[in-house]
C-alpha cells in the first residue's frame, strides 16, 4: 500500500511543491516514514538543454572523482553542486545529493538516433553497477527527482519542494513491503525522461526484469518499480509505440476480452501480447508515468489498487484518493474513475 | 438535545473520532461535521442512537464495524464506506470509491450515484441480519465478488447498463445481485447465474427502490416496472467444491 499523485498542467503554467507536498501528506496512513519523493517537470528552465543528473553519494572525497571522470569522459559538465538540502530532526542524511548539469559528446555515439540518450543511459547504468557508493536516480533534461527515507512532509521540507516550480509533478508516499526502505528504494524512479510512481507490487518482476537486462537495462535499486521506467523507455523512446499501445502491452485485456474484438482490434491486441509477453505486467498496480509532454496513469487490469482521476481547466490530476487531489486544488470539476487497463492521459498542447 | 457541530478542517481522524465518541456517549443524538476532507474510519466502531451528517469527501473505511449510527455524506466517498458494519445506514449524496460495503454483514448503504470495483465483496448475513447496498447508478467489475450474503441492488439511473465489467458476482455462494436494465451474460462471473424475480423478491426489493427514492428526493415511479429487473445468484451453494484437492 502506497500512496501516488501527479498533476500536469496541459498550458504548462508551472506551480509550485506546496500543493503536492500537502497532497502527499493527506496519504501519511498509506506510508510508513520509509520513503517519500517529488518529481518536478520544467524545474531547471536556466539549464533546460543539459541533462540534470541527480546522485546519491555515500562519501563524496571517495566517489565524486570517479562520477566526475566518467562524466569528463563522455561530454561536458556546465554546472554541479550540492542539492541544496536542510537539516531536520527526524530524517537523517545518509547520503549526500548531488546535480550535474551535463551536455553529452554526441560524435562518442556516432551510430545512434538517439545518441545523447544513449550516452546518458550507458552512464547511469554504469555509474549504478560499478561505483559503489553513488547512485544516479534523475537524468532527465529540465527536470528533478527528490527522495529520501522519511514522510511526505520530511522529504519536502528537506528539500525545500516549495523552491521548485514545474508544469507537472508527481509524487510518491511508500509502504515498502518486499524490500527494505532506503533512499534509492523510494519513488519517483526515472530514466531519462520518464519518471514513475507506483503503488502495489509487480509480481512479474522476475520475467520483467531479465527481459529488460536483455537490452542494456541494469535493475540496481532493489525494487520492482525501477522496470517499469525502463520498459516504458524501451517501449516508448526505442521501439517509438504510442502511449496507449505501450500501457496495452503493459497492461492487456484478457484473453477472452481480446477473442472477442472485431478482427483489425483483435490482430492488434494479439501482436502486442505476442511481442511483448515478457514486457507484460501482472500483479496488482497503480503507476503514473510522465515525460515532459505527459502525463500518463493506468491500473492492472483486475483494478486492486486505487486511481481517481480530476479536472480543472488546463490542470489534470490522478491520485489513489479523491480527498490528496481536493486538497491541492478545491476547485476542480469533474472526478472520473478510470476503468482497469485503460490510461488516463493528459498531453500539454502548449 | 440539540446537534453539535465539529469543524474538521485540518484534524486528524484520531481525535475527530474521539471528539464524536465522546459525544455520542454523552448522549448527542445529532453530529455535523464541517469541512471534511479524507479524515479515515469516520465514526468508526461507533455504536448507539445518533446521526452524524459528514459535509466534504471524507476518507476510506467510513463507519466501519458501526453498529447503529446514521451516517449522511454530502459529497463522495471513498474506498470502502460500511466496510464489516454491523448495524445502521449510510447514505451518500454522490459517488463512492472501491469496495463499498466490503465484508458487510448488516445494516444498510444507498449511493445516490455510481461506485467502484469489488463492491459489495464477501456481503454475508446470519439470521435477522441482511445487509443491503443500494447503488442509484452503476458499478464496476467484480461486483459482489465472493458474496456470501445480503442484497445488492442497481438503479441504472443513468441510462447506461448496470454493470459492464467483467465478474460480476464471481465466486457468489450466498445473497443476491439485482439489477435494473438486466446484464450481458459475459460479464457473469464464474459460479454466478441470472434468474427472474418471484413475487416475494419483487416486494423486497419495491421497498429498497423506495427507501432510495425517499433518500435522494426522487420519484420513484420510473423505477418501479417489474419487468426490468433481474436478480444474479449463486449458481449453487459450494460452487467451488470442484476446486479442492480433497474432495
Amino acid at each position: 500500500m502506497c500512496g501516488i499523485i501527479g498533476v500536469i498542467d496541459r498550458g504548462r503554467e508551472t506551480m509550485d511543491g506546496t500543493a503536492i507536498r500537502r497532497a502527499l501528506s493527506m496519504m501519511n496512513e498509506r506510508g510508513s516514514g520509509e520513503g517519500a519523493g517529488y518529481v518536478a517537470y520544467g524545474c531547471y528552465p536556466e539549464f533546460k538543454d543539459y541533462f540534470a543528473l541527480h546522485v546519491f553519494f555515500d562519501n563524496i572525497h571517495e566517489t565524486k572523482p570517479r562520477v566526475d571522470e566518467l562524466l569528463h569522459e563522455w561530454g561536458r559538465v556546465v554546472h554541479d553542486e550540492e542539492i541544496p538540502t536542510w537539516d531536520l530532526p527526524r530524517l537523517r542524511k545518509v547520503h549526500t545529493p548531488w546535480r550535474y548539469f551535463f551536455k553529452p559528446d554526441t560524435r562518442l555515439m556516432p551510430r545512434s538516433i538517439t545518441p545523447a540518450e544513449e550516452i546518458v543511459t550507458e552512464i547511469v547504468m554504469r555509474i549504478n553497477t560499478s561505483v559503489e557508493g553513488a547512485l544516479v536516480f534523475s537524468s532527465g533534461r529540465n527536470l528533478g527527482v527528490f527522495k529520501a527515507a522519511g514522510w511526505p512532509e520530511e522529504v519536502a521540507d528537506f528539500y525545500r519542494i516549495e523552491d521548485y516550480e514545474g508544469h507537472c509533478w508527481l509524487a510518491h508516499n511508500r509502504y515498502p513491503t518486499n524490500t527494505p526502505g532506503w533512499w534509492g528504494g523510494a519513488h519517483p524512479f526515472n530514466l531519462l525522461d520518464w519518471s514513475v510512481v507506483h503503488n502495489g507490487e509487480i509480481t512479474s518482476y522476475g520475467t520483467n526484469r531479465r527481459y529488460i537486462e536483455s537490452f542494456g537495462y541494469r535493475c540496481t535499486m532493489f525494487t520492482d518499480t525501477e522496470v517499469v521506467a525502463y520498459l516504458v523507455d524501451l517501449l516508448v523512446r526505442r521501439h517509438a509505440l504510442p502511449e496507449e499501445l505501450a500501457v496495452t502491452a503493459l497492461a492487456p485485456p484478457f484473453w477472452d476480452e481480446i477473442d472477442a474484438m472485431a478482427d483489425g482490434r483483435r490482430r492488434l491486441h494479439q501482436a502486442l501480447r505476442l511481442t511483448y509477453g515478457s514486457a507484460m505486467m501482472n500483479g496488482p498496480f497503480a503507476i503514473v508515468v510522465a515525460n515532459q509532454d505527459s502525463m500518463v496513469a493506468f491500473t492492472d487490469r483486475s483494478k486492486l489498487r486505487p486511481l481517481v482521476g480530476a479536472e480543472n481547466g488546463d490542470r489534470l490530476y490522478v491520485s489513489s484518493e479523491e480527498a490528496a487531489i481536493r486538497a491541492m486544488d478545491p476547485g476542480i470539476t469533474r472526478v472520473f474513475m478510470p476503468r482497469a487497463g485503460e490510461p488516463i492521459i493528459g498531453r500539454v498542447v502548449a | 438535545m440539540e446537534e453539535l457541530v465539529i469543524d474538521a478542517a485540518g484534524v486528524h481522524y484520531t481525535p475527530l473520532n474521539r471528539e464524536i465518541r465522546a459525544a455520542v456517549a454523552a448522549g448527542v443524538k445529532r453530529i455535523r461535521l464541517e469541512n471534511v476532507l479524507g479524515q479515515r474510519f469516520i465514526a468508526n466502531g461507533v455504536r448507539g442512537d445518533v446521526a452524524i451528517e459528514v459535509h466534504g469527501v471524507p476518507g476510506g473505511d467510513l463507519g466501519m464495524f458501526m453498529s447503529g449510527p446514521r451516517i449522511e455524506v454530502f459529497g463522495n466517498a471513498e474506498h470502502a464506506p460500511g466496510n464489516t458494519m454491523d448495524a445502521g445506514e449510510i447514505v451518500v449524496h454522490g459517488s463512492a470509491g472501491d469496495a463499498v460495503g466490503h465484508s458487510m454483514r448488516g445494516g444498510r448503504i444507498f449511493v445516490e450515484g455510481a461506485i467502484g470495483y469489488r463492491g459489495g465483496i464477501h456481503m454475508k448475513q446470519y439470521e435477522g441480519k441482511r445487509p443491503v447496498l443500494v447503488i442509484g447508478e452503476y458499478a464496476r467489475a467484480f461486483l459482489g465478488e465472493y458474496m456470501a450474503g445480503g442484497t445488492v441492488l442497481i438503479l441504472a439511473r443513468h441510462g447506461g447498463p448496470a454493470v459492464a465489467e467483467r465478474g460480476l458476482g464471481s465466486g457468489i455462494h450466498g445473497g443476491e445481485i439485482v439489477l435494473r436494465g438486466g446484464v450481458d451474460p459475459v460479464y457473469l462471473g464464474a459460479g454466478a447465474s441470472e434468474v427472474a424475480l418471484t413475487d416475494e423478491d419483487w416486494e423486497r426489493v419495491l421497498h429498497l427502490v423506495r427507501e432510495y427514492a425517499r433518500h435522494f428526493g426522487v420519484d420513484p415511479a420510473p423505477f418501479e416496472r417489474r419487468d426490468e429487473y433481474i436478480r444474479i445468484v449463486p449458481a449453487s451453494a459450494r460452487p467451488f467444491a470442484s476446486k479442492y484437492a480433497w474432495e
